[in-house]
Parts: C-alpha cells; structure tokens; sequence
C-alpha cells in the first residue's frame, strides 16, 4: 500500500534517519517505536507528506502520492484538530465530510464510538479521552485505507483503548493499512518497526 | 465541490465568530474614525480634504485585526493537517479562507465605511461611491492579510509580524481607494483610480494562492 524507500530526514543539523526502507501491505499494522526524539513523528509526517525528505521517496501503489494525500490518508497526529469553541456535532460534521464520509459513514460512527450525548456540547467541555473518540470519528466514518496514527491512544481508557483495537481490526479485514507511533502495544496484532535511539 | 462548500461553511462559521468577528472589526473601524477629528482639534472642516484618505488608512487598519486567527489556529490545534490532506488542493484552500474572511469581516466593514467617511466629513452624496470602493478595497485586503497570515505562519508574535508583512502591501488599494474619494470630491470622474484598485485585487487573487500555500507547506515542515 505504501512503499518508503532509502528515506533521509534531517531537522537541523541533525539526521533523524537515514537510508530508511520499508513497505506496509494491506491488511497489516505497524507498530513504529524509538525512544523520544527518535523521529517517529517526523517519519509519519514525511509519509503524509508535511515533510519533504532529504532524499527518498515515499510511493502508493497504484496511484499518485498528490492522490493518496487528498483520498487516501488518515492522519491523526497529536493534536486533534477540533476547535475548541465549536460545538462537538459541527467539528465532527466538517472533519468526517471533509475526508469523504457520507451520512450513514457518519451515523456509524457515533453510533460506535458513543458520541451521541457529546455531540451538543463545545469541545472545550470535552475531556481528553472524549475529544479523542471525537477526532477517530473521522476514521470511522470516511473510508481511507491508510491510517497513520501518532500515540492514538494516549488519553484513552482501557475500555476504549480494546474497542478501537476492534475497530482497527474490522479496518485491516477490510484490507486498510495501518501506521502506528507508540510507547504501549497496538491492540491489535503488529508487527515492530524500530527507527533507534533517538540520539 | 461538494469538499469547497464544505470548507467554506466552516471557514465562514469560524470567521464569524473567532477573534471578534466582524463586531470587533466594525467597532473599531468606527472608534478610529470618531478619535481622528477630536485628535485634530475638532473642526471638521480641516479635515475634510483627506478624509477619505483617512477613512481608507482606517479601514485598511481595521482589516488586519482578525487575520491571525485565519491560519494560525489552525496550525496550532492540528487542523492544519486535516485540511491539507483534504480533497481540495491548498491552494484552493487559501483562497477559500480569504474570501470567507471578505464575507464576515470585509462586507460589514465596507457597510460600515459610509458611516465613518460622513463622520469625516465626506459629502453624504458620495456614500455609494465609498461603499463600492470599500468592497472592492476590502476583498483585496483579505486577499493579501492572507498572504501575510500565510507568511507569518508558526512564527513567534505572529500577530505583529502579519501587522509588519501586510501594511506594505495596503499602500497601493489606499492610495487608489482614497484618490477615487478626492477625484469625486474635486468633480473629477472615478472610475480611472476604481480601475487600478480592481486590477491591484486581480492581481492579489492570482499570487495569494500560490504564495500562501507555498508559506503553509514550508511552516508545516
């Protein structure tokens, strides 16, 4: 689904990766660790493309990286990209048609991730947790393959953190992809890719 | 399509209510304009040969208030991301936000502009000629206070920096916008110094889309 090939990436004078090699297949998640600083986050924002790599190339199968980026991506980095004075219904309504949902795509989500009874509230008066369920609901709703994912479960519980592992695993079933920044295990099966020290 | 009426329905949401909205910049276009005559002595008189450049250098002031909110909030909450992985290319984006923010702080400006150059000292006759020339003027200034908010972006006092970026690019719709206002005050014809200002907002419509979105990827990495 997503090929990075020899990619370099460097933030200042210092060199995060180099030379980094990797596919990910559909049906797979990855679980992308290295200790603070390593550039895990560099290295998912250079595959979605907010980064221009020093050298590499990040390529899609079958399609053109500018496609992939406009239809194809799910980034849910460590903001969530609510605005914390909208009322949870229209932050929700923008971000999951904005990635291509339809109203039942939409429906599905609040249903699952029990959104109902927030979505009248501002976001400021959401916890983290909640704002977090929020921000996912666009992953539900809209159907992109490639999910790419920085600690998504940080604010979770226990309880939501096993029924997103569900929801992940439905995504892989249905042959979606997913790249995952984090310190704890994915609740779903993963296999490990290291990107060091962070030195 | 469907993606542009999406973005702009929230893009207008957000220009209405954030930073003050239009309220914030109509009320201080108007404070402006009814502190300059009492800092002059209060004879209107003296100052009705510049009022309308006074009215103009207000108006262009009263614009910058709310740029900052167009992207840096944006950045900072992380729906800068969301937004550039979206359907619509980011250039399209920019122009999208520009002219949401015309529509909710611009358009009630240029309403308000008549008020404030009769306030001056303008003729009232020449309310109809002030307000066409402010929405044209004012859809260039949101044209280019997003090109300077763009430019400004993830910067520290971003606020300032926008203050300092866009001014400059104010001079030429000011001095066209206030010679329209003298050339009519003198009886002369308008419409040479209209023309300029269009071609000026023509020409911010074309570069503020590139430049902005080339200023918005360059600050994301």
């Amino acid at each position: 689904m997503i090929t990075a090939t020899a990619l370099t990436v460097s933030r200042g004078e210092r060199v995060l990766f180099r030379d980094l090699s990797f596919g990910i297949a559909p049906g797979e998640a990855v679980a992308l660790t290295g200790a603070n600083g390593a550039g895990k986050t560099t290295l998912l924002r250079t595959l979605a493309g907010f980064i221009r790599p020093d050298a590499g190339t990040v390529a899609f199968a079958d399609i053109e990286p500018a496609e992939a980026r406009a239809r194809h991506i799910h980034w849910l980095g460590h903001m969530d990209g609510l605005k914390t004075g909208r009322r949870a219904r229209e932050e929700l309504e923008f971000q999951a048609r904005w990635s291509g949902a339809n109203n039942e795509g939409i429906a599905a989500a609040i249903a699952g991730l029990a959104l109902e009874p927030l979505l009248d509230l501002e976001v400021r008066k959401l916890s983290a947790g909640q704002r977090r369920r929020l921000a996912f609901a666009r992953l539900i709703a809209a159907p992109r393959p490639l999910w790419l994912l920085d600690e998504p479960f940080a604010p979770l519980d226990a309880r939501w953190r096993a029924a997103l592992g569900l929801m992940m695993q439905a995504h892989l079933d249905r042959g979606g992809a997913i790249l995952a920044a984090v310190h704890d295990p994915l609740p779903v099966a993963a296999r490990a890719l290291d990107i060091g020290a962070g030195r | 399509m469907k993606g542009l009426m999406t973005l702009y329905r929230r893009e207008l949401a957000l220009a209405w209510s954030g930073g003050g909205g239009p309220l914030l910049a109509c009320g201080f276009f108007l404070c402006l304009t009814a502190l300059i005559p009492l800092a002059a002595g209060g004879d209107p008189a003296g100052l009705r040969p510049i009022a309308g450049g006074i009215a103009w250098l207000a108006l262009a002031l009263s614009s910058i208030l709310s740029l900052e909110r167009l992207f840096e909030r944006d950045l900072e909450d992380g729906a800068l991301d969301l937004i550039t992985l979206g359907p619509v290319p980011l250039e399209l984006v920019v122009l999208v936000k520009a002219k949401a923010q015309w529509l909710a702080v611009g358009v009630p400006l240029a309403l308000t502009a008549p008020v404030a150059a009769i306030t001056l000292g303008l003729p009232p006759s020449l309310a109809p000629l002030v307000l066409l020339s402010a929405l044209i003027g004012s859809l260039g200034f949101a044209l280019t206070g997003a090109l300077g908010a763009a430019l400004a972006l993830g910067s520290k006092r971003g606020g300032l920096l926008i203050a300092v970026v866009v001014l400059p690019l104010f001079i030429p719709p000011v001095v066209f916008g206030a010679g329209a206002l003298e050339r009519a005050v003198n009886g002369l014809d308008p419409m040479p110094a209209l023309a300029f200002l269009g071609a000026w907002v023509l020409f911010a419509a074309v570069i503020t889309p590139f430049a902005g979105a080339a200023a918005v990827r360059n600050a994301q990495g």
